[in-house]
C-alpha cells in the first residue's frame, strides 16, 4: 500500500503522491528538474548557494513531521511535492455541482479554466525568488537572511506543485506551460511574469516584508479560495502550501513590528516626541513612522489591483463550476451557489461613489478583497500597540480601497488615501506625502547595510522576541561561505 | 483539587493570526475572536500536533495555574500573563519546573543535587512537556518487547522493555523520565506510589516514527516495582506518569559535543542521546564520547548494539572492574587515562557533560574531571559552576 503521509525519497523528486508508480509523470518531472535547478542557480548569487542555511524541510505532511529543521545548503534543498491528506468523501463544495463527490480528475469542460488558474498561480512562486533574488547580500541579519531564504526556497517548492499538477493531469500542454513557467522571469522585456506586481523588482528590506506583509497575503488568499476547490488534488496541493505561507505572513508582519520598535526605541533613546521630526529621526538610522506609512500605502494599493475588477463573470464562472471557492467556504452559512443572492460593490454614478447591490455571483472577487482588507487590517492593529507601548503618538492605517489603483472602477480617477475624490493637480501634490518618493527610496537603501555576525541586527532593525525553532539569540542561523 | 495543573496557551504579542494551529488541531481545542487564537483548557489534550505548524513559536507557551484561564480571558489579553509565583517553589522561571507533583520533584532534585547547584537545561534544548499524565489520570501503554541485555553469564538481570502507546499523546524528550506504578498495595494497604525509569529512545520513538519508548531496568533483589517490570510480558498493559524532568535534555545544536560518563543502567539516557544524533546527524564525527564503566562485558547493557556503532560518530571507553587477569578499572580511571581528550573537551565551549548512575561513581568522577582541569590550568569548581548555569553540565545519580 502506498504510504501517503510520509514522504518518499525512493525517486529523485521527495513526494506523498507515490511518483515511482506512476512513470509517466515521474519521467516528464524528471525532465524538467535540470531547468529547474539551473534556474534556482542562476538566481541567487554563489556565496549563499554554497553557504549552510538552518532551513525547515517536510518529512512528512501530518502536523509532526513537517517540520524539520537542519542545516541545508539551498541548492540541496529537497524540494518535492507534497499534498494535504485526502478526506475521505470530500464533495464539491460550491456552485451548481455542490455536493457531488469531489473530482480526482480535471473534468473536460473545466480543462482549460483549471490550467489558466493553475499556471498564474504557478507563475507568482518563482516570480518572488527573481524580485527578492539581490536582498541576501544586505540582511540586516542571520536571522533575518535565514527568513528570506526559507521563504524563498519554499516559494520554489510552490513552483514544484503547480508544475506537478500541470504535469500529472494536463499532458502536453501542461508540459508546456510547465517549461514556460522557467521561460518567464521577472522584469523582462521579451517574457515578463503575468502579473504587474511580481515585474517589479523588491529593492530593500523593509519592501520585502512589505511585499510578504500584503502581497504574499494576496497570495495566500488566492491560495485559500483554490484549497475549496473541487478539483481535489488542487485543493490538496494548495492546502499543504497554506501551511508554509503562513511563515511568509509571519515574515511580513514580524519585520514590519520590529523596524517601528526599532525606530520608536531610538526616538525614545533621543528624547523625540514629534514621530514627524522626519530629519533628526532619520539621522538616528531608523526609518521614521510617516514613511513606513507611506511604504504601507503603496504595497497595500499594488495588492489590491491584483484581485482584477471587482465584477467579473470569469470569477462568476470558475464559482458556479466549482473550481475556486470563497474565504473559509466550507465555515460559509449559505446554499453556497449564490443564486438570487447580492453583494455590496462601489461604483460611480453621477460621478458620486456608491455602494451597489449586484449578483454575488458575479462579485466573488470583491468579496475576496473585503476579506483581505480585514485579514490585513489585523497586523495593523498590532503594529499600532507597539508604538502605543512605546508611547510616540502616531499611529498607521490602511489607506482607502479608492487611493492609488490602476485597476477597477477607481482606476483612472483621483483620490486621497480617505477615498475623498480630489483633481489631479491636488493628487500630483499630495503624492509626495502619500506614496513614498525616490528620495525616501534612496535613504531606506542607505541603511541597507550586511549585518552577518551571529546574535546581531543592523541598527534600523529590532531583534525578534523568539527565534525560529526556539533557537537562542546567538544562534548562527547561516553559516555563511564568502569566497 | 490544589493539584497545579499546566496550561497551554499562545502569546498574543507574538501570534500573527494565521490561524494554521487552529487548522492542525484535531479536537477543536483552538479558537479564535477579532482579537485573538485562544486554547481551551477543558478541550486540549497537549497532542503538541499545532506546536510545528506555528510559523511563530507564539503556540509554544506554558503556565502552571491552580485555576485554567477561561476563554474569556484569553480573549481580552494584550499580552500573555507572568507565571505567578505558586506556593513554595513551584513557581519561578518555566523551564526550573521539573515536574508538578512534589514527590517527583523531590526526587529528580535529589537525582541531581551532584551537579553541586540549580540545574538548567541546555540554552538549544528543545522545550520539554511535563506531567501529562498522573497518578489519578495515567496513560496506559502497551509491552511490546521485553530482552534480557546482560549476558548469560551475568548475574545481574538488565531488561530492554518497549512500551507503545497506541494513540495516546506522549511527547518525550532524551533524558526525560517517566513513572512506573507497581500494581497492587503496599504494606499499609495502599496504592504503590510510580517508581522512576530514564527514557533509553530517543524523541521519535524506539522504532523512528513510531508512538513507542523503551527503558532500561535493572533487577534489584526484592524490588516491587523492578520485579514487576522485569518480569513483564509482550501485550500486558502498565499505567504511567510524566513524563518528567526538564534539565537533563539534548542540546540541538549539532556542533554540540557530549561527554556522557555512566554506570550500569545509568547508559539510559545517553542511548537516546546518541541514537537522537544518528537520526538527525549521522554524519558528524568525534563529537559524542561515552565513557561506561560496568562490571564485565557482559553486565554492560547494549555491549552488543554499542560495538556496531562506529567510533568515529561516537567515541566508546569502557572500564571493567571484575575481569578475570585484568586490574581493576571504573571511569574515572578510563577519565584519567584519556586526560587529553578530556582536556581538550573541557576546554570547549560546545562541550555539555553529562554523569548518570549509581550515586558511589559521582565523587570518583567528580576528582577526576577535577584533577584533568587542573592539569591544564583551569579551576573545577569555577569551570563546573559555569557550565551549570549555561545548562552544560549534568549530574542524575541515584
Amino acid at each position: 500500500m502506498l504510504d501517503l503521509i510520509n514522504v518518499s525519497y525512493d525517486t529523485q523528486i521527495p513526494n506523498n503522491v507515490g511518483l515511482s508508480t506512476d512513470k509517466r509523470v515521474l519521467k516528464a518531472l524528471e525532465k524538467w528538474h535540470p531547468g529547474y535547478i539551473s534556474w534556482w542557480n542562476d538566481l541567487i548569487p554563489r556565496d549563499f548557494q554554497e553557504s549552510l542555511v538552518y532551513l525547515r524541510t517536510a518529512v512528512s505532511v501530518d502536523p509532526k513531521g513537517w517540520t524539520k529543521f537542519d542545516y541545508v545548503k539551498m541548492p540541496e534543498y529537497r524540494w518535492g511535492i507534497l499534498l494535504a491528506p485526502q478526506i475521505a468523501d470530500r464533495k464539491i463544495p460550491c456552485g451548481e455541482h455542490a455536493g457531488d463527490a469531489a473530482w480526482q480528475d480535471v473534468p473536460g469542460e473545466y480543462r482549460a479554466m483549471l490550467r489558466r488558474l493553475i499556471v498564474i498561480q504557478g507563475d507568482t512562486e518563482p516570480a518572488s525568488v527573481e524580485q527578492q533574488r539581490f536582498l541576501g547580500r544586505t540582511a540586516p541579519s542571520l536571522y533575518d537572511m535565514r527568513n528570506l531564504f526559507q521563504v524563498n526556497v519554499e516559494e520554489g517548492r510552490h513552483l514544484w506543485a503547480m508544475v506537478y499538477l500541470l504535469h500529472k493531469y494536463f499532458g502536453a500542454d501542461g508540459r508546456d506551460e510547465a517549461d514556460d513557467l522557467l521561460r518567464r522571469s521577472s522584469g523582462s522585456q521579451e517574457a515578463p511574469r503575468m502579473l504587474g506586481a511580481f515585474n517589479e523588482e523588491t529593492p530593500d528590506w523593509l519592501s520585502f516584508f512589505m511585499f510578504t506583509y500584503f502581497t504574499d497575503r494576496d497570495g495566500k488568499m488566492q491560495l485559500e479560495s483554490l484549497a475549496q476547490s473541487g478539483f481535489d488534488p488542487l485543493s490538496r496541493t494548495c492546502r499543504f502550501m497554506l501551511t508554509e505561507e503562513a511563515h511568509h505572513m509571519f515574515v511580513g508582519e514580524t519585520g514590519v513590528g520590529r523596524t517601528i520598535e526599532q525606530t520608536c526605541l531610538m526616538m525614545k533613546k533621543a528624547g523625540i516626541d514629534d514621530p514627524f521630526d522626519i530629519n533628526r529621526i532619520r539621522a538616528l538610522g531608523v526609518i521614521d513612522l510617516p514613511t513606513i506609512q507611506k511604504k504601507l500605502n503603496l504595497h497595500y494599493t499594488l495588492s489590491l489591483d491584483l484581485f482584477g475588477q471587482e465584477v467579473s463573470t470569469n470569477a462568476a464562472n470558475a464559482f458556479n463550476a466549482g473550481i475556486k471557492g470563497r474565504y473559509m467556504e466550507s465555515k460559509i452559512n449559505d446554499d453556497h451557489r449564490l443564486n438570487g443572492d447580492t453583494y455590496k460593490v462601489w461604483n460611480f454614478v453621477d460621478g458620486k461613489m456608491v455602494q451597489q447591490d449586484v449578483p454575488a455571483l458575479t462579485a466573488i472577487n470583491m468579496r475576496l478583497r473585503d476579506d483581505y482588507t480585514r485579514d490585513a487590517a489585523g497586523g495593523i492593529g498590532r503594529w499600532n500597540k507597539i508604538i502605543e507601548k512605546l508611547g510616540i503618538n502616531f499611529a498607521m492605517k490602511l489607506p482607502h480601497e479608492a487611493f492609488n489603483r490602476k485597476i477597477g472602477v477607481f482606476s483612472g480617477k483621483c483620490f486621497d488615501p480617505d477615498g475623498m475624490i480630489i483633481t489631479q493637480p491636488a493628487f500630483e501634490a499630495g503624492i509626495r506625502e502619500w506614496l513614498p518618493t525616490r528620495a525616501d527610496g534612496d535613504f531606506i537603501q542607505s541603511l541597507m547595510k550586511p549585518c552577518f555576525t551571529p546574535g546581531k541586527f543592523a541598527g534600523w532593525i529590532a531583534p525578534p522576541k523568539v527565534g525560529i525553532d526556539n533557537q537562542p539569540g546567538d544562534f548562527e542561523y547561516v553559516k555563511l561561505h564568502m569566497a | 483539587m490544589n493539584q497545579p495543573l499546566k496550561q497551554h496557551l499562545i502569546d498574543p504579542e507574538i501570534c500573527i493570526r494565521c490561524y494554521t494551529c487552529e487548522a492542525a488541531c484535531p479536537i477543536s481545542a483552538i479558537t479564535h475572536d477579532d482579537n485573538n487564537v485562544v486554547v481551551d483548557a477543558e478541550k486540549c489534550n497537549f497532542c503538541m500536533d499545532c506546536i510545528s505548524p506555528c510559523p511563530t513559536g507564539s503556540i509554544d507557551n506554558w503556565r502552571v495555574v491552580m485555576a485554567p484561564y477561561s476563554l474569556d480571558e484569553q480573549f481580552s489579553w494584550d499580552e500573555l500573563p507572568a507565571q505567578s509565583a505558586l506556593s513554595g517553589e513551584a513557581g519561578g522561571a518555566d523551564t526550573s519546573i521539573e515536574a508538578l507533583d512534589e514527590n517527583v520533584a523531590a526526587l529528580l532534585a535529589e537525582a541531581h543535587k551532584g551537579a553541586g547547584g540549580k540545574a538548567r537545561a541546555p540554552a538549544s534544548a528543545s522545550k520539554p512537556t511535563i506531567n501529562l499524565y498522573n497518578l489519578s489520570k495515567p496513560a496506559m501503554a502497551t509491552v511490546q518487547g521485553n530482552y534480557r541485555l546482560t549476558g548469560e553469564a551475568s548475574d545481574t538481570d538488565v531488561r530492554h522493555i518497549i512500551l507503545d502507546f497506541a494513540n495516546l499523546p506522549f511527547p518525550m524528550l532524551e533524558g526525560q523520565t517517566i513513572g512506573i506504578i507497581p500494581p497492587g498495595l503496599d504494606a499499609e494497604g495502599k496504592p504503590h506510589l510510580p517508581r522512576l525509569y530514564s527514557l533509553s529512545s530517543p524523541r521519535d520513538g524506539e522504532r523512528a516514527n513510531f508512538n513507542n519508548l523503551s527503558l532500561t531496568v535493572k533487577r534489584e533483589p526484592d524490588g516491587v516495582c523492578s520485579t514487576y517490570i522485569c518480569n513483564l510480558r509482550k501485550g500486558d498493559k502498565v499505567a504511567v506518569t510524566g513524563p518528567f524532568g526538564s534539565t537533563f535534555l539534548l542540546p540541538c545544536d549539532p556542533q554540540a559535543k557530549l561527554l556522557m560518563i555512566c554506570t550500569g543502567t545509568g547508559a539510559a539516557p545517553f542511548r537516546g542521546f546518541t541514537m537522537r544524533r544518528q537520526r538527525e546527524n549521522p554524519h558528524l564525527k568525534g563529537h559524542l564520547s561515552l565513557y561506561f564503566g560496568a562490571r564485565s562485558p557482559h553486565d554492560l547493557p547494549y555491549f552488543g548494539p554499542l560495538a556496531k556503532v562506529p567510533d568515529a560518530f561516537l567515541g566508546k571507553y569502557f572500564a571493567f572492574s571484575r575481569q578475570a587477569d585484568l586490574p581493576k578499572q571504573y571511569v574515572q580511571d578510563r577519565l584519567r587515562a584519556t586526560r587529553d581528550h578530556v582536556a581538550t573537551l573541557l576546554r570547549d565551549n560546545d562541550t555539555y557533560i553529562y554523569i548518570c548512575g549509581l550515586r558511589a561513581m559521582e565523587n570518583g568522577v567528580e576528582e577526576a574531571l577535577a584533577d584533568i582541569a587542573r592539569g591544564i590550568g583551569l579551576d573545577w569548581v569555577k569551570l563546573r559552576d559555569t557550565m551549570r548555569e549555561a545548562g552544560r553540565y549534568h549530574v542524575e545519580t541515584y
